[in-house]
């Protein structure tokens, strides 16, 4: 029972600290995507056209199709039309494009966001990832940008340097007047940001913008709110949870993938608490009888045995409990550099109290299997055929 | 208390064990009644059904045929629970070999029956087990696990367990087949007072044609029958 109780406790403390580590990346992931990013995009208009076909002489509409025209024409509009949902909170207009920076050191291919600051920083924590520089370095600008570490490291950039953007035979001189790093890898090695008017003449775009990127009150409803603002808008609208989708499903996945590789270990205990309950059930048969001689019903032992299951699951869910919090409480603290999808120098770990609560569940559901059957073994015992052998 | 109505009545008891070729007719067609106050023996070489017999009247198995009343219930036809009922209420069993739990106390032992039949509180269920215990010699070993106790003493815990709920039937499976000359008279003379100073209903399944001879009645089983 030892080995049971043993088992019921790593198995509840290293589901929790598993739990933990991967929803803490995935978290990790999301609260970056969320504040460079945005909740949603509202991107390219949607243009209904009717698809006719010809049969004969006659002409079958096959009804609606969808033509998609890139970006938002009219910006101001769209902006205005968006803030009438309740749950929106900002937006800003984004123009993008594919740039080259040169830095007299290398050439790099970059893409360019121009945008108004403030209104950005009204959907984004880009004032709380700047690196080095100030914000209002940029502001003051129209000359300025801001460039991600990663590019900045790749194009030995730093602040005060000068640096020419370029694209389609256009070029121009611009200063750095910050450098930031939102922890996701690719974001931070490609983006260059300038005020709009200036992407505007790199890319040679006078009028609309690529998208409109807004934050929401709730996050959580982006998903269900990006339909009705589409049928609204008369554009795509691209919610984070689809944007990011590759992603959150590879963390889903690993979330998936340990929570199973942890609960084998949960499920071997309850094999041996199964076998442990087994083995007292027919080493105990005489007790049994006896108890049940004295009047104590099929029920009386049934639950004998599932008060023993149930000590077994309090105590290790408590001492499991303990060691996840304490486990967590450990790896969070272990140094560990990461420069890959995202930026770290440490463990991230995400505190839930539903780790907890899965984990308990899980251990619930094995252990109350392991001691329901011998429970219902021992309980239909027959006390007359038990003491008969006994005394023979 | 001779003459007041049988505190146990079975009639025309049939029980077959076994199966296919092995199936054997352990009891033909027994009937008896016990009465209060009196200790009945039941006597005969091994095989002639005394125990099966025991068992049938003490609601532990379930005979083929025939009927079982005790304290005017009718047993034959209960239900499971209701027989647990009255196996908890109405009987009491002692065995050849004690079985008593050996991780408890004597004094736990005895309170093992009171627990489930609920009647007393807890100081009440305690203070009746150590008298129980005090009646059967055994008040000064209340603490003792029941394997820091004699061959005797264990008998005599099962003893005082069996009478925890005050039943008005108290069987005895061969409760002396298991001890010495010494400790089976004092069990037999323990069982005996119980039937005549306290009004319980003995019924004493024995090989040992002496300690037969010596109780109120004696039933001489062979083959699955009585005979006389």
């Amino acid at each position: 029972m030892l080995m049971s109780l043993s088992g019921i406790v790593f198995g509840v403390g290293l589901f929790i600290i598993t739990q933990a580590q991967t929803s803490g990346f995935e978290h990790f992931f999301t609260r970056t995507a969320l504040a460079t990013d945005g909740s949603l995009h509202v991107e390219d208009r949607i243009q209904d056209t009717v698809a006719p076909m010809s049969i004969g002489n006659a002409t079958v509409s096959l009804g609606k199709e969808r033509k998609y025209i890139p970006g938002v024409q009219f910006p101001g509009q769209i902006s205005d039309a968006l803030h009438q949902f309740e749950n929106v909170a900002g937006v800003a207009a984004v123009l993008r494009g594919s740039i080259e920076v040169d830095s007299n050191f290398r050439l790099q291919p970059a893409q360019i966001f121009g945008i108004n600051l403030d209104e950005f920083l009204a959907v984004s924590d880009l004032g709380r990832q700047i690196l080095k520089g100030k914000l209002d370095d940029f502001r003051d600008n129209p000359k300025g940008v801001i460039i991600g570490s990663r590019l900045a490291d790749r194009a030995n950039l730093a602040v005060g340097d000068p640096v020419v953007l370029s694209q389609a035979g256009r070029s121009d001189r611009y200063l750095v007047e910050a450098i930031f790093e939102t922890g996701v890898e690719q974001v931070d090695r490609e983006r260059v940001i300038v005020h709009l008017p200036e992407a505007r003449a790199i890319l040679g775009q006078p009028f609309g913008v690529t998208y409109l990127q807004a934050n929401l009150h709730d996050n959580d409803r982006a998903e269900a709110d990006a339909p009705q603002m589409q049928d609204v808008l008369g554009h795509s609208v691209e919610p984070w949870q689809e944007r990011e989708k590759i992603w959150l499903d590879v963390f889903r996945a690993l979330r998936a993938s340990s929570a199973l590789t942890v609960s084998t270990i949960i499920l071997i205990s309850g094999l041996g608490m199964f076998n442990t309950l087994a083995m007292i059930v027919l080493e105990k048969t005489k007790e049994i009888a006896i108890l049940r001689s004295m009047g104590y019903t099929r029920r009386d032992i049934t639950q004998v045995f599932l008060l023993q299951g149930a000590l077994v699951l309090a105590v290790g869910c408590v001492l499991g409990c303990a060691l996840g919090a304490g486990g967590t409480w450990l790896v969070e603290n272990i140094p560990l550099r990461i420069r890959g999808i995202f930026t770290t120098d440490h463990f991230v770990v995400y505190w839930s109290p539903w780790h907890y609560v899965w984990a308990v569940a899980a251990a619930t559901v094995v252990v109350l299997i392991a001691s329901w059957i011998p429970a219902r073994r021992a309980a239909r015992l027959e006390p007359g055929e038990i003491i008969r052998g006994a005394s023979a | 208390m001779p003459g007041d109505a049988p505190i146990l009545r079975a009639e025309n008891l049939h029980r077959h064990l076994g199966q296919g070729d092995a199936r054997a007719h352990i009891l033909r067609g027994l009937s008896l009644e016990l009465n209060p106050g009196r200790l009945y023996a039941v006597s005969g070489p091994s095989g002639c059904g005394k125990s099966t017999l025991l068992y049938l009247l003490g609601l532990l198995d379930r005979q083929d045929n025939g009927d079982i009343w005790i304290a005017s219930e009718r047993m034959s036809a209960a239900s499971d629970a209701e027989r647990t009922s009255a196996r908890n209420r109405l009987l009491g069993f002692v065995f050849q070999f004690h079985f008593l739990l050996p991780e408890f106390t004597a004094l736990e032992n005895v309170l093992l029956p009171m627990r489930k039949h609920g009647r007393l509180g807890p100081a009440p269920m305690r203070a009746r087990a150590q008298q129980l215990l005090d009646e059967v010699g055994l008040g000064g070993k209340a603490q003792r696990l029941a394997t820091q106790l004699s061959g005797g003493e264990q008998q005599r815990v099962a003893i005082a367990r069996a009478l925890a709920n005050d039943p008005a039937l108290l069987l005895a499976d061969e409760p002396t087949g298991n001890l010495d000359q010494q400790n089976s008279n004092h069990v037999f003379e323990l069982l005996a007072e119980l039937a005549h100073q306290k009004g319980h209903t003995v019924l004493l399944v024995t090989h040992n044609p002496e300690l037969a001879n010596r109780a109120d009645s004696t039933l001489r089983m062979s083959d699955g029958k009585f005979v006389n």
